[in-house]
């Protein structure tokens, strides 16, 4: 099967700063892949260079088409949907309009509203808050709702940038287990940054190792899971 | 009795002015960060073209649609040609800018329409509108044009999706992008309803104050204090701001009027409007800068 | 910003007090006219120059450094006017009053920052010409009206003209003013204050009284310009709440940015600048007129509006300092 997005030669720069050098992967339609790495690897550099939230260098391919360079905006209208870390929430909207929000690009209004159900089914504790200020929402809920968001874009891909940061342990369970079934219901492709190296490896299919803004490793989760090096850098045992 | 009555009804009238200008600058602050000093400005042309319809024959208020529409395209405009570019450059450069807009537009229409100070019409039947008395029909008349303007501008931000985009972009531009708005215009959209809005005040002020290139400077100055008073930051306190500004003007110099009937004594009268402004203005931004409404921003340093 | 070379400073100032004395060979080029026109150059020179100690080297804006000019010429036209100060005696009243309410006023803008300051100051420059005419300072001030004065008389029984006294005693303040400013900020304090623009906080947490420094400059900004308004109101010999709107303090600006924001030098070009292009408006709107075609009263406001903003495209550090900077780069381009 072709790859959903390819990655090709990414390098990255915060003003004078280089932080990615020559980073390369492939996310296959369908699949769910994850980028490991320790603090400053370049994890959410990466993520946020698809969206071209930083200055880049290199190719980046999704869906056959090259993106590289053109505004984040534009890359997200192609059903790119992008859960930054820190969740991005618009605190001062309602939860109802932070999820029309992300539904604002769409013209299948009809869709849109039936979306707009699943998403409530996903997370029913969003349709008991929908009418609350979105800034009150807890952090479980609020990337809940980050999450939901994302899905509103009806997208092909998902670039998740920590989902579990800051949450209680059954709340990251619950998270997991709906993007398990997002990514199966809805077949939606998942790129996904993660400090918790165990949990990111036992949803997704393939996984790369960054160090130091560089792709140090890469390979199907089960196989990068058993290596030496993995298990004792990111895994702890 | 009658007097006070009419002291607040006046106010009203000059705070429904003073809202919408209110309203245009923090239009601009919550998207942008910047303070137009031009807004003014930019409000005394757009009258200025409204008359020059009217001169050539067009009644009020097509006269008045189409300035507003001019108004909106020019602020799309300034936006996009003047302002975008220098949307990282250092506050000093940006207020330079503004003050530059300010000058070119007031010496631009003294040099189209001369400094002559010229009669405004007023577009409300004299006879059948107002409460004798109380409220003189062109007050009556600019409290309820602005308040259906208020009331539009409250529906699309509220209702349409349009209106929630440009929200999203003023609270959060890097998130309103990862959602798939063009947040560069959203911020020019924005632009050219503040200066649809700052219109609609100056034609609607005209009338009142007459019309010349420098009619706008001291309502500019009660929007500032309007708006500071209401919160920067917040589009409904402005609002109310402008109507307690403007009823509180009224009353400090029907205040001082009646202490110097009883006294002897003038301390303050309609010659210390713009000092009132002044005070309320330094007074808010130095002891409640987040302002009635508005909540303490803390910034990062 | 590097020094302004010593020599061609000693060379202007010596060509400074000796053109208006080729008077007599040149009557038509030295003319009276000329040198008063000159000395208001230099009067607003030293307005710019107190506005640039604020804005430029401390790096508080000010949108109404007209209200403090207008102290200075209010203080300086009441002292004449009502005790027969003698001129020369009203400059120092007038740094003195002006530096009081400089500071007083530097007080709540402690509490401002960058377009918060903008905003009061630029409050503070639409309310000035009102402030001057209410009525309980109407004896002292003339209201509306105004006071007219009398123009310098020269002293000593020297040999020159009015305006030739006029110009040396302008001439005289601004060299004393510069010179002082210089020191000012090449002393210890005057680090602390450009510390203070650079890094607000940093500047702070190194133990520098912010605070005082921030006070005590806009006093002594507000003191600068304000003599430059004591020094109007001798030379024009009138005062009048009209001349001291808003568009006095976009003047000022004008000469600020088109100067240098943060250049001494640049402060004297950027007054000189700003009533060049004021006086020759005029002419400057018969070229539109009479050789463009174009029926159009072109303004200096126009001009200053568009330089304003054009300027902060092509040179944010202004005239002297984009001078500076492309003639560092050519020297870097030969070395």
């Amino acid at each position: 099967m072709a790859a959903l997005l390819e990655v090709k030669g990414l390098k990255a720069f915060y003003g004078q700063t280089q932080s990615l050098y020559d980073v390369g992967f492939e996310i296959p339609d369908g699949g769910i892949t994850t980028l490991l790495g320790a603090n400053g690897a370049g994890k959410t550099t990466t993520l946020r260079a698809i969206c071209n939230m930083v200055r880049t260098d290199g190719t980046i391919r999704f869906a056959g088409k090259d993106i590289a360079g053109q505004a984040t905006e534009e890359i997200v209208r192609l059903r790119i949907a992008h859960v930054p870390e820190g969740r991005g929430t618009f605190t001062t909207l309602t939860v109802d309009e932070n999820l029309r929000i992300a539904a604002y690009t769409r013209r299948d209004k009809a869709a849109v509203h039936a979306d707009l159900e699943r998403v409530f089914g996903y997370f029913p504790r969003l349709k008991e808050r929908v009418q609350q200020q979105a800034g009150t929402l807890s952090g479980g809920e609020q990337q809940m709702l980050a999450i939901a968001r994302a899905l509103m874009l009806k997208p092909r891909l998902m670039l998740l940038d920590e989902p579990s940061f800051g949450l209680a342990p059954l709340i990251v369970q619950e998270i997991f287990r709906i993007l398990k079934r997002i990514n199966e219901d809805d077949k939606v492709s998942i790129l996904l940054v993660e400090q918790n190296a165990a949990l990111a490896l036992d949803l997704a299919t393939h996984a790369y190792v960054l160090e130091t803004g560089r792709v140090v490793m890469s390979g199907p989760s089960s196989v990068v899971k058993n290596d030496e090096n993995v298990r004792k850098s990111y895994l702890g045992y | 009795m009658e007097q006070f009555l009419q002291q607040i009804a006046s106010g009203l009238a000059n705070g429904a002015i003073y809202a919408c200008v209110a309203l245009a600058l923090v239009m601009i602050y919550v998207s942008t960060d910047h303070i137009n000093f031009a807004q003014g400005e930019m409000a005394m042309f757009s009258t200025y073209i409204s008359w020059q319809l009217m001169t050539w024959g067009l009644s009020f208020w097509v006269a008045f649609i189409l300035a507003v529409v001019f108004s909106f395209v020019l602020g799309v405009i300034i936006e996009r040609a003047i302002l975008r570019p220098l949307h990282n450059a250092p506050v000093l450069s940006i207020v330079v800018v503004f003050i530059g807009l300010l000058a070119i537009c007031n010496s631009v229409a003294g040099a189209i329409w001369s400094y002559l100070i010229k009669e405004f019409p007023s577009p409300f039947p004299k006879s059948s509108f107002g409460i004798a008395g109380v409220i003189g029909p062109h007050q009556l008349g600019v409290v309820m044009v602005t308040l259906i303007v208020l009331g539009l501008l409250f529906i699309f931000f509220r209702y349409t999706p349009l209106g929630l985009a440009m929200r999203a972009a003023a609270q959060n531009p890097q998130m309103a992008r990862l959602v798939g708005v063009r947040v560069d215009w959203m911020l020019a959209l924005g632009w050219g309803l503040a200066a649809a809005v700052g219109a609609v005040a100056g034609i609607m002020v005209a009338h009142i104050v007459y019309l010349d290139p420098n009619m706008m400077g001291g309502i500019l100055l009660y929007a500032f204090a309007s708006a500071l008073v209401g919160g920067i930051g917040n589009p409904g306190g402005a609002v109310v701001g402008g109507f307690i500004v403007g009823v509180l003007e009224n009353m400090v110099a029907y205040a001082g009027n009646q202490i110097e009937k009883a006294t002897g004594i003038y301390i303050i009268g309609n010659g210390e409007k713009l000092t009132v402004a002044l005070i309320i203005v330094i007074t808010v931004l130095t002891v409640k800068p987040a302002g009635l409404f508005g909540r303490v921003v803390v910034k990062r340093v | 910003m590097p020094a302004f070379p010593k020599k061609l400073l000693w060379v202007l100032l010596a060509l400074a007090f000796l053109v208006p004395l080729l008077h007599p060979l040149f009557p038509d080029v030295v003319s009276g006219y000329r040198l008063f026109l000159v000395s208001t150059m230099i009067i607003a020179a030293i307005a710019v120059l107190g506005l640039n100690l604020l804005t430029g080297f401390n790096g508080q804006i000010s949108l109404g450094h007209g209200a403090f000019y207008a102290v200075g010429a209010y203080t300086a036209a009441v002292l004449m006017d009502h005790l027969n100060m003698p001129y020369w005696a009203t400059l120092p009243c007038a740094a003195v009053v002006c530096f009081i309410v400089g500071y007083l006023f530097g007080l709540p803008a402690l509490r401002l920052e960058g377009h918060y300051l903008a905003l009061a100051t630029f409050a503070l420059a639409l309310a000035v010409p009102q402030i001057l005419k209410y009525r309980w300072l109407e004896g002292l001030t003339g209201g509306v009206q105004g006071i007219v004065l009398n123009k310098p008389e020269v002293p000593f029984g020297l040999p020159l003209s009015e305006d030739q006294w006029l110009y040396y005693y302008c001439l005289i303040v601004m060299v004393v003013l510069y010179w002082a400013a210089a020191n000012m900020l090449d002393s210890r304090s005057g680090r602390a204050m450009m510390a203070i623009r650079d890094q607000y906080m940093a500047a702070d947490t190194m133990g520098i009284d912010t605070a005082l420094y921030k006070t005590v400059t806009f006093g002594i900004s507000a003191a600068y310009t304000g003599i430059a308004g004591a020094l109007s109101a001798s030379a024009i010999a009138f005062v009048a709440p009209d001349s001291f709107t808003i568009f006095l303090s976009i003047k000022f600006l004008i000469g600020l940015v088109v100067g240098g924001v943060g250049s001494l030098a640049g402060s004297v070009v950027g007054g000189i600048f700003y009533v060049l292009v004021d006086n020759s408006a005029q002419a400057l709107s018969l070229f539109v007129k009479n050789d463009l075609g174009l029926q159009f009263d072109l303004s200096a406001y126009t001009v200053f509006g568009i330089l304003l903003i054009v300027l902060m495209y092509l040179m944010p550090m202004g005239i002297v300092g984009g001078v500076y900077l492309l003639m560092r780069r050519l020297r870097a381009l030969r070395g």
